[in-house]
């Protein structure tokens, strides 16, 4: 019976950890790595074809590439990771078996072989339509059929998880409420369930009509119910990574929330408001109402937005609080100061929550008014936006929650532990970069998904200023320090995994001190968090500023009605 | 610990430290700012894309297009016909695999009427350096009112990814003083 399965006690941490759910952890992030490594790579040839002095590719292969970019990151990588996230937070921290292990590998095989379906058709070189494939660019039937099979291995996943919730709470392997690190993973994984369903929707109806059985698909129609896939899956994102900070805060400092309602209302808004993600996608089409774009961009409070804002104070208070414990009282910072800023675990997750709160949060609640959309839709800002969400954020968390996998899951040491250590520095810088100069040559209207911006081979000629080939020459360097920053991050991972040393029982720091510290919850317990309330009052100043000044742009284009 | 069941089984009866229901205040409160920003801007701000839209066959499109080529093109540059039609009229605007067709020369502090579709696949309205951004789908004829307010000569630009002849897909128009 499965119920004796082996489990072994990990030492640091004290949690138990199943054979089964312990392989298809390992299983998964291995090949989200791997995944990482190849649209990484690709990624950098397209920064590097958009600098103008050294435009590597010519313009087929770029589309090519391009495409091969958006969909090993942005959905492989990231998806498989987020699998070996929602194993971790239920069978580890749970301490419970993984439910039906062999449906799980299915769910694996059919991710792997839809992964490798999808690349395959984009490097036959016909199914260049990009991340979106809006309709009528028209790829290969099995490009469509490659995405379908990925989303129903996901799919698997998912209710493996809830599978597990299940199991652990009638095998009795916690009592009261499941750990925050865990709800949070619910929250992802409900939002997937949405995610994956509208993909079904969209995705089925394309490959019926690639291989000719259906004889038309509404563009409008495909972007609307597209992006309900296409932007829920970033919602899983957030859910997921801020999970894994929350996750990285406890066992590298053992901090715990402010208070738990409050952390876990803030994932419960996003299940509530997720947004019908679609909506600011379509801001700028024909044919939908301003008061349907309102709304459906804000659901009238702006709600999801607050969930994130919440999570900004709740995720360095719970870190001040714990550094505060341990007597680093002294001043507003000296908590933040003394973080083991040399520990990659630590540092990449403090990056992350400052550049996808910073970079990503704000552009992004900015480019969804409905009309300050008007001055940055399909420009590169765009893409500067989401690089900063999903690369500084979700990647840089993710590789953050590696570095303690390794040692955790894998049990070895890291290889290179000088490398690890300025690893996330380096990636950071990087993408602090592309973020940056893609949405600074966004505002003077680079547009996304274009070969050549000197628009040399057009008929009627038009120059871009100066200063967009500028940023954008300073984007293919950032790109090339992210790309190092990848590189050291592959090296190191896949190293460690393989040939890392071997950590046995004996040998296994007793970070148990950390775990240990409990307290109990209530305000008289919590210290103040006073250097929290000025990183947020800060954060806030930028918001508000930032997003006045793009009224004031706005108001300088011609008047439309 | 974020990793371990709440200490306190009834987690959901503890207060919320004041910090945090600051935050939640402010941030409510902001949201709620943004939220009627929007509908403020609709009914003072200038910038407002219009909720006029059709659906219409690229035939008949294409045909209203070449009536106005027709009735007031006042001559051809590069193989475009360029058109000067009168303040306040219909102006139309076809997006097609890889043009902006025609050359539209417009009066400044005039308004127009201008139509936009695509003859074919989804294509990207991007109107530089003023930089305003459309999203122009085949089938669908958007209409918005615009009061181009500088003169000089601007490049349409396609930033909805179109195929192998994407980055060659750029159109022109013009702003006379009158």
């Amino acid at each position: 019976m499965a119920i004796n399965e082996q489990y072994r006690i990990c030492p640091a941490t004290g949690l138990r950890v199943y054979r089964s759910a312990e392989n298809l952890i390992k299983a998964n992030a291995v090949i989200a790595i791997i995944f990482l490594a190849i649209g990484g790579l690709f990624g950098l040839m397209v920064a590097l074809t958009r600098w103008k002095a050294v435009h590597l590719l010519p313009a087929e292969w770029f589309y090519l590439v391009l495409t091969a970019h958006g969909l090993n990151v942005l959905v492989v990588w990231i998806i498989f990771f987020e699998v070996a996230v929602l194993y971790f937070a239920s069978a580890v921290l749970l301490g419970c078996r993984l439910a039906t292990p062999r449906i799980a590998w299915a769910g694996f095989a059919l991710m792997l072989i839809g992964a490798v379906m999808i690349n395959i058709a984009v490097l036959q070189g016909h199914s260049s339509v990009l991340f979106t494939a809006y309709v009528p660019l028209k790829a290969a039937p099995h490009f469509y059929l490659g995405y379908i099979l990925f989303a129903v291995g996901a799919l698997i996943g998912c209710f493996i998880f809830f599978g597990t919730l299940v199991i652990a709470k009638q095998e009795r392997t916690y009592e009261g409420s499941v750990p925050l690190v865990t709800f949070g993973a619910v929250t992802a994984a409900i939002i997937a369930v949405f995610t994956i369903a509208s993909g079904a929707i969209i995705l089925i109806p394309t490959f019926l009509w690639s291989i000719g059985l259906v004889s038309h698909i509404d563009t409008l129609m495909y972007r609307t119910v597209f992006w309900a896939f296409g932007h829920s899956s970033q919602q899983i994102n957030v859910a997921a990574h801020i999970s894994v900070w929350y996750l990285i805060a406890a066992v590298t400092l053992g901090a715990k929330p402010l208070s738990e309602k409050v952390s876990r209302f803030a994932f419960l808004l996003y299940i509530l408001f997720l947004q019908l993600a679609s909506a600011h996608h379509l801001l700028v089409d024909p044919g939908i109402s301003s008061e349907w774009k309102i709304f459906n961009t804000s659901y009238a409070m702006y709600l999801a937005v607050l969930g994130s804002m919440i999570h900004g104070l709740t995720v360095p208070g719970s870190i001040e609080a714990a550094q505060r414990r341990k007597g680093y009282t002294n001043g507003l910072f000296e908590w933040l100061r003394k973080a083991p800023w040399g520990n990659p675990a630590f540092s990449g997750m403090f990056i992350s929550l400052i550049l996808f709160g910073f970079l990503g949060g704000i552009s992004g609640v900015v480019m969804g008014v409905e009309q300050i959309n008007l001055i940055i839709h399909n420009t590169i800002y765009v893409v500067g936006h989401f690089h900063a969400t999903v690369v500084a954020g979700t990647t840089l968390a993710f590789m953050a929650l590696t570095y303690l996998l390794i040692p955790l899951i894998f049990q070895r040491e890291l290889i290179l532990p000088g490398w690890a250590r300025a690893q996330p520095y380096l990636f950071g810088l990087g993408v602090t970069g592309i973020s940056l100069f893609m949405m600074g040559a966004g505002t003077l209207g680079v547009p996304r998904r274009h070969w050549d911006i000197s628009l040399a081979d057009a008929v009627l000629p038009y120059d871009f200023p100066g200063a967009a080939n500028l940023m954008m020459g300073l984007n293919g360097i950032s790109a090339l320090l992210a790309g190092l920053g990848g590189i050291i991050f592959i090296v190191v991972a896949v190293g460690s995994v393989f040939f890392g040393k071997r950590i046995t029982l004996a040998e296994a720091k007793p970070d148990k001190p950390e775990a240990a510290v409990v307290a109990k919850y209530g305000s008289a317990e919590t210290p103040a968090v006073p250097g929290t309330m000025v990183l947020v009052a800060v954060f806030f100043t930028t918001f508000v500023l930032y997003y006045y000044v793009n009224w004031k742009y706005l108001a300088e284009i011609w008047p439309l009605r | 610990m974020s990793i371990s069941p709440p200490q306190e089984k009834l987690w959901w009866n503890e207060p919320i430290p004041k910090s945090e229901l600051i935050w939640i205040i402010v941030g409510f409160i902001w949201g709620l700012i943004m939220f009627f920003m929007m509908i403020y801007w609709h009914a003072v701000g200038e910038q407002n894309l219009s909720n006029e839209a059709y659906r219409i066959t690229a035939e008949d499109f294409a045909a209203r297009t070449n009536t106005m080529i027709e009735k007031y093109k006042v001559r051809d540059e590069a193989g475009f016909p360029v058109v000067h039609p009168p303040p306040g009229s219909d102006v139309y605007l076809i997006a097609r695999l890889w043009q902006w067709w025609p050359i539209l020369e417009l009066e400044k502090d005039q308004s127009y009427r201008l139509h936009i579709s695509s003859m074919d696949w989804l294509h990207g309205f991007s109107l530089q350096p003023v930089n305003i951004n459309l999203q122009i789908h085949p089938g669908y004829e958007m209409v918005l009112t615009a009061k181009p307010d500088k003169a000089g000569e601007y490049g349409i630009v396609c930033n909805e990814f179109c195929g192998i002849g994407h980055h060659t897909m750029v159109g022109r128009m013009y702003v006379i003083e009158k």
